[in-house]
C-alpha cells in the first residue's frame, strides 16, 4: 500500500527529478522568444510558435519529440520531407510583386551581390572547424531568407536546425538595426543624395506572366537541385500574375501560409532541446549568422558603387543594401536612410526592385550551391 | 577533398554561378520587355 502511494507520488514529481540542467535555461529562452515576438514585434508569427515549441520540448518525460510524440509527427511530416518551407514559398511567391525589379532588370545584379555573405560565411565556418554540410547550412543564414535556410539545413545538417532558424529569423527582423550603420559607413554624402528619379511603368502583363516561367525553366536547368525552391516561389507568383486562379492565390498567401507557418514554427521550436541546443557551437552559429548579414549588406553597397560608376552616376549605392531577401523591410530602411540626407529623394521603388531581386537571388544562390555540391559529389 | 579546396570552389563557382545566372535573367527580362512592350492601356 505505502509502496503504491510512494510510486504514485514519484509519478507526480518525476518531471522535476528528471530535469536536465539545460531544460530550465531553454524554457527561459523560449519565454524570451515569446517576449520578443509579442512585446517587441520581432517576427511574432514565427517566434511565438518557436518559443512555445521550445518550452514544450524542454519539459522532461513528456516525450513530445520521441516516436509517436505529436511534435515528432509534425516534424517528420513537414521538416524531414521539406514540405513546410516549400509551401511557405508558394505563399511568398503569391505575395510578391516583381514589377519594380522588371522595370529595371540590371538591379537583378544587386540581388546577386547581396548573397556574397552566404559564401564568405561558409568559408569562415569551414575555417572554424565545421564540417562541409554544416558550413553550408550556416552560410545559408546569409540568404536572409527563413524558408531557404530551413530547407537547406533540414536536409543537410538537421542537428543545427534550431540555431540556424532562430538566427535567420531574428537577424531578418533586426535588419533595420543592423543595416543603417553599414550603409552610413560605406557611402559618401554625394552618393547618398543621388536621385534615381521615378520608376516609369514599362512592363507589360505578358512579361510579368512570363517572368516566373523563364526563371523556373532557366534556373531549373542551371541548378536542378534547387528547383523545389525556385519552382514553388515561381508557382505562387505565376498564379498571382495569371489572375485566373484567385482562390488558389488567396489560399496560398493566407490559409496555407498561416497553417504551415504555425506548424513550421512549432517544429523548429521542437528541435531546441537543451541537451542539443546549449553548446558553444550555437553561439558560434549566431555570431556567424550576424556576420553573414553584415557581409551581404556591405557587398550589396559595394556592388551598388560599381553600378554607379558603370551607369555614370545614375544608381544610388544605398539601394545595394536592399539586395537581400528581407522583403520589404530592407527597402524601407534604404528609403528612410536616403531621406535623411535629401527629403525629396524617393528611393523606395528602386530599393523594392533590388529587394525582390534579393529574394530571387537568395533562392538562386541556394539552388546554385546545392547543384555545385552535387557536382562535387558532396551530397 | 580538403576544406580549403571546398571553400574556394564554393566561393568562386557558387558566387560566380549566382551572379552569372541572375545576369542572364536580367538580359532575358530586357529582351522580353522589348518583345512584349507595354500597351497604352497597360500604362
Amino acid at each position: 500500500m505505502s509502496e503504491a502511494i510512494g510510486n504514485g507520488l514519484y509519478g507526480l514529481v518525476a518531471g522535476f527529478l528528471n530535469m536536465h540542467w539545460s531544460n530550465p535555461i531553454m524554457i527561459v529562452i523560449g519565454m524570451i522568444l515569446l517576449y520578443l515576438g509579442i512585446k517587441k514585434d520581432i517576427e511574432p508569427v514565427l517566434l511565438v510558435p518557436i518559443g512555445f515549441g521550445c518550452i514544450l520540448v524542454n519539459i522532461p518525460l513528456a516525450g513530445l519529440m520521441e516516436e509517436e510524440g505529436f511534435l515528432r509527427i509534425i516534424y517528420d511530416a513537414g521538416i524531414i520531407t521539406e514540405l513546410f518551407p516549400l509551401f511557405i514559398f508558394i505563399g511568398i511567391g503569391a505575395m510578391t510583386d516583381f514589377g519594380p525589379l522588371l522595370e529595371n532588370p540590371k538591379i537583378f545584379l544587386l540581388g546577386a551581390a547581396g548573397q556574397f555573405g552566404i559564401f564568405l560565411t561558409l568559408a569562415l565556418a569551414l575555417a572554424l572547424g565545421f564540417t562541409k554540410l554544416e558550413a553550408v547550412s550556416i552560410g545559408i543564414i546569409g540568404a536572409c531568407d527563413g524558408p531557404t535556410a530551413i530547407y537547406v539545413t533540414s536536409k543537410y545538417a538537421p542537428h543545427l536546425l534550431g540555431a540556424v532558424s532562430v538566427a535567420a529569423y531574428c537577424y531578418m527582423s533586426l535588419v533595420p538595426i543592423i543595416q543603417p550603420p553599414i550603409m552610413r559607413a560605406l557611402t559618401t554624402k554625394e552618393e547618398k543624395v543621388i536621385n534615381m528619379g521615378t520608376v516609369k511603368k514599362s512592363v507589360s502583363k505578358t512579361t510579368k506572366l512570363l517572368f516566373p516561367l523563364v526563371v523556373t525553366v532557366l534556373g531549373g536547368l542551371i541548378a536542378p537541385k534547387g528547383l523545389p525552391l525556385l519552382g514553388t516561389i515561381m508557382l505562387g507568383n505565376f498564379m498571382k500574375e495569371s489572375g485566373a486562379v484567385s482562390r488558389l492565390t488567396k489560399a496560398s498567401e493566407n490559409e496555407i501560409a498561416n497553417i504551415v507557418t504555425l506548424l513550421l514554427g512549432i517544429s523548429i521550436g521542437a528541435t531546441m532541446d537543451g541537451k542539443v541546443f546549449l553548446t558553444s557551437q550555437t553561439l558560434i552559429i549566431l555570431g556567424l549568422g550576424f556576420l553573414a548579414i553584415c557581409l551581404d549588406t556591405a557587398c550589396g553597397i559595394l556592388f551598388g558603387k560599381i553600378l554607379k560608376v558603370v551607369t555614370r552616376g545614375k544608381v544610388n549605392p544605398l539601394i545595394g543594401a536592399a539586395g537581400i531577401s528581407a522583403y520589404p523591410m530592407s527597402a524601407r530602411v534604404v528609403q528612410k536612410e536616403g531621406q535623411k540626407y535629401d527629403r525629396k529623394n524617393f528611393l523606395l521603388m528602386h530599393a523594392m526592385g533590388a529587394n525582390t531581386g534579393g529574394q530571387v537571388g537568395s533562392v538562386m544562390a541556394a539552388a546554385v550551391m546545392l547543384s555545385v555540391l552535387k557536382g562535387m559529389g558532396v551530397i | 577533398m580538403d576544406n580549403w579546396t571546398f571553400g574556394i570552389t564554393m566561393v568562386v563557382v557558387g558566387m560566380g554561378g549566382t551572379i552569372l545566372t541572375l545576369w542572364i535573367l536580367s538580359l532575358l527580362m530586357n529582351v522580353m520587355k522589348r518583345i512584349f512592350p507595354i500597351t497604352k492601356e497597360g500604362k
